[in-house]
C-alpha cells in the first residue's frame, strides 16, 4: 500500500494539471466577451469573429486576459479549485450556515450534497440488496434447473442489452405513476443493472467445485442441500464478492440514471439541474461526491470480502 | 465371504475421438478382509475399475456387486470410504473440518464427531494439526488428511487411488506400514492403487495386474506373505519372487501390443 501512494499523487498532480490547461481554451470565448464587456480590448474585437475563431488562436492572442479562465462564473469547464469550492460551499458551508442546514433547520438542506448524495445512496443500497439477492437466487435456479439454465440466461443477457438511459425514463415514468415512492422506483433501476453481474458471477462460482469436489460427496451420499452448502456456496464465495463489487457500483449508476428525468433530489437530479442552468461546478461537484461514494462503497464490499475469506481460513 | 465381485465388467467411454475401451472382461473376486492392489501402466483403467466399484461411474456391461448390493446402493448405504488421486481436501475447511464433512453429512452428533476426528487424526500421525487450513500443510500431511477423512465414518470398505503416489520413500515407508497396521486392527477390505511394484507386493493380499487399451486384467496373483509385515520383508526371497512376478506380468502386458 504504502510503495503505491508515490505513483498515485504523480498522476494525480499530471491529471489536475492537464485540467487547468484545459480550462484556458474551453472559457477563453465567455471570459473575452466578459472582458469586453467590462471595456477591455480583445483581440479580434468583434463577437462575430470571435465565435468563427479558433480556440487556441484566441488563448494566444489574448494572453492578458486569460487570467479570468481559471476564476469565471459562467465557465463550460470550472477549473479544480472552483469546484473544490463549490463542493466546501454545497456541503459544510450549506449544512453549517444555511437557513435549511442541519445547523439551524435540524435536517440536511436541500440545496447540500449531503442530503442528495444520501438520497441517492438510499436507492443505491435498497437497489443493491434487492439486485443482489436476485442475482444469487437466480444463479442457484440456473446451476440446479436445466430449464432455468437454457431459459433466463438469455433473457438475462438481453436485459442488459438494452441501453439503460432510455429505458430508464419509461421506468421512473411508469413506477411514479402507479404510486411507488421514488426511493422503490429507483431502486428497481438499480436491482436492474447490478442483478446481471452477480448472476454471471455467482453460476460460475456455484459451479467452481471440480469433478473429484463433487465425487467425493457423492461418495458420501450427500443430499442435494448438502452438496449446496458445504461445497457449491463456499467454493462460490470469491466468485461472488468480485461480482458484488461490479454489481454496487452498477447499483450507483442506476440510482442516478433513475434520478435523472425526475427533478426529485440525488445526485443525478443536481448533475442535470445543473446542466439547465449552466451551473457547471455544481455539475462536477455532484459527479466528484459520486465518484466518492462509489470508491466508498467497492472499498466496503472489499473489506466485507476480506473479511469473510479471513473467517474462511484464506491466506491474506 | 465375497464383498467385490465382477463378472466379465465392459466399460466404453465415449469421447469425441471415437469409443475409448476402459475396462474389458473384467473378472474378480474380492473377500472380506483382503487387500488388493491394482498395479498397471498409466491409462490401463484402474482409476476406472475402483469408481466402477465405488458407483461413480456405469459400466457397459457385465456385473459387479458390492456387499451384495449394485454399486450404486452400496455408494447409498455408504459402504465404503474412498481416498481420490489428489488430496483435494476443502480450502474453506480446516484439517478438522474436512475429516468432519462426512461425518456432518451423515449425522453424527457432535461429541461423536469430536472424538472421531481426535481419533483419526491420530491414527495418520496428524494430532495438533486439527485447527490448520490444508495450505498450512505439505502435500504428504495434506494426503495424509485425505485418508482420515475416508476413515472417519468407518465403513468396511476402503477404496484407495494412488494415495502415496506424491510423497517420498521415507514417508510412504511409514504410511505403508501405518496402512497396514490400521487394515490388521480393524480388519477392513481394501482396493488400493499404486505404480509401485514394492508398495504393492509390500501391501497386498492379492495383486491385480492391469494392462491398457483396452484396460483388462493380465494376472492376479496371491501373495504368500504372512500378514505380519515388518519393513525389512522386502529383502525375504519370498518378496522378492512376488516382485518378480508381478514385474513379468506388467511387462507381458507391454508385449502383447
Ligand atoms: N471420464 C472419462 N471420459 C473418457 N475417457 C476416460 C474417462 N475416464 C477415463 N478415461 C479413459 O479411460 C482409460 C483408463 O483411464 P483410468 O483413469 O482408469 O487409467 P488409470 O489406470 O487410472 O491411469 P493412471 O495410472 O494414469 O491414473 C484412459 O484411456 C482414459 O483416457
Ligand atoms: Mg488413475
Amino acid at each position: 500500500m504504502k510503495g503505491s501512494v508515490g505513483p498515485i499523487v504523480v498522476i494525480l498532480a499530471a491529471l489536475i494539471a492537464l485540467w487547468y490547461a484545459a480550462a484556458v481554451p474551453m472559457n477563453v470565448k465567455e471570459v473575452l466577451t466578459q472582458a469586453e464587456r467590462d471595456g477591455a480590448v480583445v483581440q479580434p474585437a468583434s463577437a462575430a469573429e470571435r465565435r468563427d475563431a479558433g480556440r487556441w488562436a484566441l488563448v494566444f492572442g489574448n494572453l492578458e486576459h486569460l487570467g479570468a479562465t481559471w476564476s469565471s462564473e459562467r465557465s463550460r469547464l470550472p477549473a479544480p479549485h472552483q469546484v473544490v469550492m463549490e463542493l466546501w460551499d454545497s456541503t459544510w458551508v450549506e449544512e453549517t450556515t444555511g437557513r435549511r442546514g442541519i445547523v439551524r433547520s435540524g435536517s440536511f438542506s436541500n440545496r447540500s450534497l449531503v442530503y442528495h448524495g444520501g438520497v441517492t445512496l438510499g436507492a443505491t443500497a435498497l437497489g443493491f440488496v434487492i439486485g443482489a439477492l436476485a442475482g444469487v437466487l437466480l444463479a442457484v435456479g440456473i446451476v440446479y434447473s436445466r430449464v432455468m439454465d437454457m431459459s433466463v440466461m438469455p433473457w438475462a443477457i438481453i436485459s442488459q442489452t438494452i441501453p439503460i438511459v432510455a429505458l430508464a425514463p419509461m421506468m421512473i415514468v411508469v413506477l411514479y405513476s402507479v404510486g411507488l415512492p421514488g426511493l422503490f422506483a429507483k431502486a428497481v433501476i438499480s436491482a436492474y443493472l447490478s442483478f446481471f453481474p452477480v448472476v454471471v458471477g455467482m453460476v460460475k462460482g456455484l459451479r467452481a467445485p471440480d469433478h473429484m469436489q463433487l465425487d467425493l460427496m457423492r461418495t458420501y451420499n450427500a443430499s442435494k442441500s448438502d452438496t449446496f452448502w458445504k461445497l457449491r456456496l463456499p467454493a462460490s464465495v470469491p466468485y461472488l464478492f468480485a461480482s458484488l463489487k461490479i454489481g454496487i457500483a452498477a447499483s450507483l449508476v442506476g440510482a442516478i440514471v433513475g434520478e435523472l428525468p425526475v427533478q426529485r433530489g440525488g445526485l443525478g437530479a443536481r448533475m442535470l439541474g445543473g446542466s439547465y442552468y449552466g451551473q457547471t461546478e455544481q455539475i462536477w461537484a455532484a459527479l466528484f461526491v459520486a465518484a466518492l461514494m462509489a470508491a466508498l462503497l467497492v472499498w466496503f464490499i472489499g473489506w466485507l470480502e476480506r473479511r469473510t475469506l479471513n473467517a474462511m481460513g484464506v491466506p491474506s | 465371504m465375497t464383498v467385490i465381485s465382477a463378472t466379465s465388467l465392459d466399460l466404453t467411454f465415449q469421447t469425441n475421438d471415437g469409443p475409448v475401451h476402459a475396462l474389458k472382461d473384467v473378472n474378480l473376486e474380492i473377500g472380506k478382509g483382503e487387500f488388493v492392489s491394482f498395479i498397471g501402466p498409466s491409462g490401463c483403467g484402474k482409476t476406472t475399475f475402483l469408481r466402477c466399484i465405488a458407483g461413480l461411474e456405469a459400466p457397459t456391461g457385465g456385473e459387479i456387486s458390492v456387499n451384495g448390493m449394485t454399486p450404486d446402493e452400496a455408494r447409498k448405504a455408504r459402504a465404503y470410504g474412498y481416498v481420490f488421486q489428489a488430496a483435494g481436501l476443502y480450502p474453506w475447511r480446516t484439517i478438522g473440518g474436512n475429516i468432519r464433512l462426512p461425518l456432518e453429512i451423515m449425522g453424527f452428533t457432535k461429541a461423536e464427531q469430536a472424538e472421531r476426528v481426535a481419533k483419526t487424526l491420530e491414527m495418520v500421525d496428524l494430532a495438533g494439526f486439527e485447527k490448520k487450513y490444508p495450505w498450512q500443510l505439505s502435500g504428504g500431511m495434506q494426503q495424509r488428511a485425505s485418508i482420515a477423512r475416508a476413515l472417519a465414518f468407518d465403513a468396511d470398505i476402503l477404496l484407495m487411488d494412488e494415495p502415496f503416489g506424491a510423497l517420498d520413500e521415507i514417508v510412504r515407508d511409514h504410511l505403508n506400514e501405518q496402512l497396514l497396521a490400521l487394515w490388521a486392527r480393524t480388519e477392513k477390505t481394501i482396493g488400493f492403487v499404486t505404480h509401485s511394484i514394492p508398495e504393492a507386493v509390500y501391501l497386498s493380499t492379492k495383486i491385480v495386474v492391469m494392462s491398457p487399451r483396452p484396460g483388462r486384467i493380465t494376472d492376479v496373483i496371491d501373495s504368500t506373505l504372512p500378514k505380519e509385515r515388518p519393513l525389512d520383508i522386502r529383502d525375504s526371497p519370498e518378496f522378492i519372487e512376488i516382485a518378480h512376478r508381478v514385474r513379468d506380468g506388467l511387462r507381458a502386458g507391454h508385449i502383447d501390443e
